[in-house]
């Protein structure tokens, strides 16, 4: 969960310097490379999820005697657990729980985000500072025990539950960004000449506003689904979501508590790989928008290259110039 | 001075938001828990021990809800957390203080290690930007997004169940006595080895690409090139030019992941029954323990707040600017 807040941090120095965009260029910043296969892989997944009960070769609560415990073969292709339920059927669908979780905490937690953050950066005196403070103590506040205490709390917390509580701990990031964002948006001139002629606040925030923050709001999204599937994941895992709901925390609950640990692999290393890939998938999207935000970041390894194969080196550089100086 | 002013209200303003969170928290759950524990254990409960239950969890409801946070502060300000339920009534605050130490030093020996050993790569790959150090990137991100409660576990698979090296649970050795001895000291880092490395290697990742993000913008600054063509070492221009100022960011981006480790931190507990607040929460939240989660929750809160107090001072006196700033 580090990344996100540490690939995120850069942000806040390296400021992109706004001009007016259109609607059209607010998603250029998907437009490279690692943008795209992080997208792809999220796609494969979004596919899964909802796909899942028509591709899933078994029903993952089916149990079958004749094939117990076995490693991966032909029938079962992720093998089966101690009952003979196949683990692949699992993991396609317990997919549509982790994405349902992940994205509804995400828009949700962004929307949140969006109208602390962009308000309180937009005005200014009491309000603003109040709105701030607000955010600043849902960061201090660690987020993964207030969630255990308030689903310990239902006897039988449902995804849409879980999502929601996720947002709410989890949109504090990216309203503390936006918020600095739209602080020095405030007073760039097409603002204010938007301001002078008369436009209605809504527009000026939606229009003029809105496309020049879409990078941070992506970014700020991004960071809330990676952690809310971390999450989510982990809830189920440690048990504290319905064990009898299938998402890929669950099947390592079920894998741990029933020792499929270290010899059964075939049951446990697929469903972490899955929040591993996910969570890669993201982190490379970010990475996509950090670069897009922070021209320095995409061009740094091309210069350096460039430089070498002109034949300089960083170590020439500073030996070099000695002699320059004499 | 305003600087330090403005920081204080504000950690006062989230130590009193904490306290009020979890002030309300029980008072809007449904059912009862504590009173249906004092209905089934009458007279094993102390009349000041019940008294103090009554106002910590809301079943004073015949007073107003002003009069109530009243009580509920004065109660707090005498040191009383209540009574947990499912260890016998001990009282949280004796629990707690059992337990910090052990979270504390996990955590804290964890995330130094990992910070400096994540920030000194990070300044290396940045440094050498465009070169075969780049592979970092790549192998810090797939660290960083696993989850740790996975790693964790394979963790105990293979160096603890399979090859034997660590053990897999409990913070010391049952056979050792909790003695300032080396034979402690020795069993502690023994048994503390597996999950600090497990938190090591599942928090390096952001250090990593945090560090190496800010060496690349740093590294197009004036300073550097001007601070190269002095001729200073190379070295010199990496450590005192240019990663003291790609820290800065590592440092606020370290006080806000502070929340998050200690939330990764106890999932290790629970993984590695350490003995820390975290499996105690967890064994909270599994016996329904309200009292208990209660408290454990402001401990941690209070402790993530002196956390980023301290991360405030650090950044204030390694940057100027922070300080003027705010005059």
């Amino acid at each position: 969960m580090t990344t996100v807040t540490a690939a995120n941090a850069t942000m806040e120095p390296t400021e992109p310097t706004p001009e007016r965009r259109g609607f059209a260029e607010a998603f250029a910043m998907f437009r490279n490379g690692k943008s795209i296969v992080g997208l792809v892989i999220l796609g494969v997944f979004a596919i899964l999820a909802l796909l899942g009960p028509w591709i899933a070769p078994y029903d993952p609560n089916a149990i079958g005697l004749e094939a117990r415990n076995s490693p991966p073969d032909a029938a079962h292709w992720l093998g089966t657990t101690h009952l003979g339920q196949d683990i692949l059927s699992q993991i396609i669908i317990g997919t549509r729980d982790v994405m349902f979780v992940g994205f509804g905490a995400g828009l949700l937690g962004t929307l949140l985000a969006v109208v602390v953050g962009v308000t309180s950066g937009y005005i200014r005196g009491a309000g603003s500072e109040i709105l701030s403070a607000l955010a600043n103590v849902f960061l201090v506040i660690p987020g993964l025990p207030l969630i255990i205490i308030i689903t310990s709390n239902f006897d039988d917390p449902n995804m849409l539950l879980i999502a929601i509580v996720l947002a709410i701990t989890g949109w504090a990031w990216g309203a503390r960004v936006l918020r600095s964002q739209t602080m020095s948006l405030r007073n760039r001139d097409f603002i204010q000449a938007a301001r002078a002629n008369g436009e209605p606040l809504w527009r000026i925030i939606a229009v003029e506003m809105l496309p020049n923050l879409m990078a941070v709001i992506a970014s700020s999204f991004v960071g809330t689904v990676t952690a809310a599937i971390l999450t989510q994941t982990t809830l189920a895992f440690v048990g504290i979501t319905p064990i009898t709901q299938w998402n890929w925390g669950t099947i390592l609950f079920w894998a741990q508590s029933l020792n499929a640990f270290p010899d059964k692999w075939w049951w446990y290393l697929p469903a972490g790989l899955c929040i591993a890939l996910v969570g890669m998938a993201l982190a490379l999207l970010n990475f996509g928008i950090d670069e897009y935000v922070n021209p320095r970041l995409r061009s740094a390894g091309k210069r350096a290259r460039a430089l070498r194969r002109r034949g300089f080196t960083q170590a020439d550089a500073t030996v070099v110039a000695p002699e320059a100086k004499r | 001075m305003r600087f330090l002013l403005r920081r204080a209200a504000f950690y006062l303003f989230t130590a009193w938001a904490a306290i009020t969170i979890n002030f309300f928290l029980p008072r809007m759950m449904k059912g009862d828990p504590i009173s249906a524990y004092l209905a089934r254990n009458q007279g094993e409960v102390s009349p000041e021990a019940i008294e103090s239950l009554r106002i910590l969890f809301g079943l004073n409801t015949d007073r107003p809800l002003g009069q109530q946070y009243l009580d509920y502060w004065g109660v707090l300000l005498s040191g009383d957390l209540g009574r947990s339920l499912s260890k016998g009534l001990a009282p949280v605050t004796a629990i707690v203080a059992d337990a910090l130490p052990w979270t504390i030093g996990l955590v804290g020996v964890a995330t130094i290690i990992s910070f400096l050993l994540g920030t000194s790569v990070g300044t290396f790959v940045g440094w050498r930007r465009g070169s075969a150090a780049e592979f970092v990137v790549p192998a810090a991100t797939f660290l960083a997004t696993v989850p740790y409660f996975w790693l964790g576990l394979i963790m105990i698979a293979l160096f603890s169940t399979t090859l034997g090296w660590f053990p897999a649970s409990h913070a010391f050795d049952k056979t050792v006595h909790p003695e300032p001895t080396w034979e402690f000291v020795a069993s502690v880092i023994h048994h503390g080895t597996l999950p600090a490395l497990t938190i090591v290697v599942t928090s390096l990742g952001g250090w990593i690409l945090g560090m190496r993000n800010m060496m690349i913008t740093v590294l197009d600054e004036d300073y550097i090139t001007v601070a190269q063509a002095k001729g200073l070492s190379p070295r010199r221009v990496m450590v005192g030019y240019a990663a003291r100022n790609a820290v800065l960011p590592q440092l606020s981006s370290f006080a806000l992941a502070l929340g998050f480790i200690v939330g990764g931190t106890l999932i290790m507990e629970m993984i590695f029954s350490y003995p820390g607040v975290g499996l105690r929460l967890f064994e909270a939240t599994l016996a329904k323990d309200y009292p208990l989660m209660q408290g454990i929750f402001l401990v941690i809160t209070l402790s993530v707040l002196v956390a980023n107090i301290l991360a405030d001072i650090a950044h204030a006196a390694l940057d100027p600017r922070t300080r003027q700033e705010a005059t």
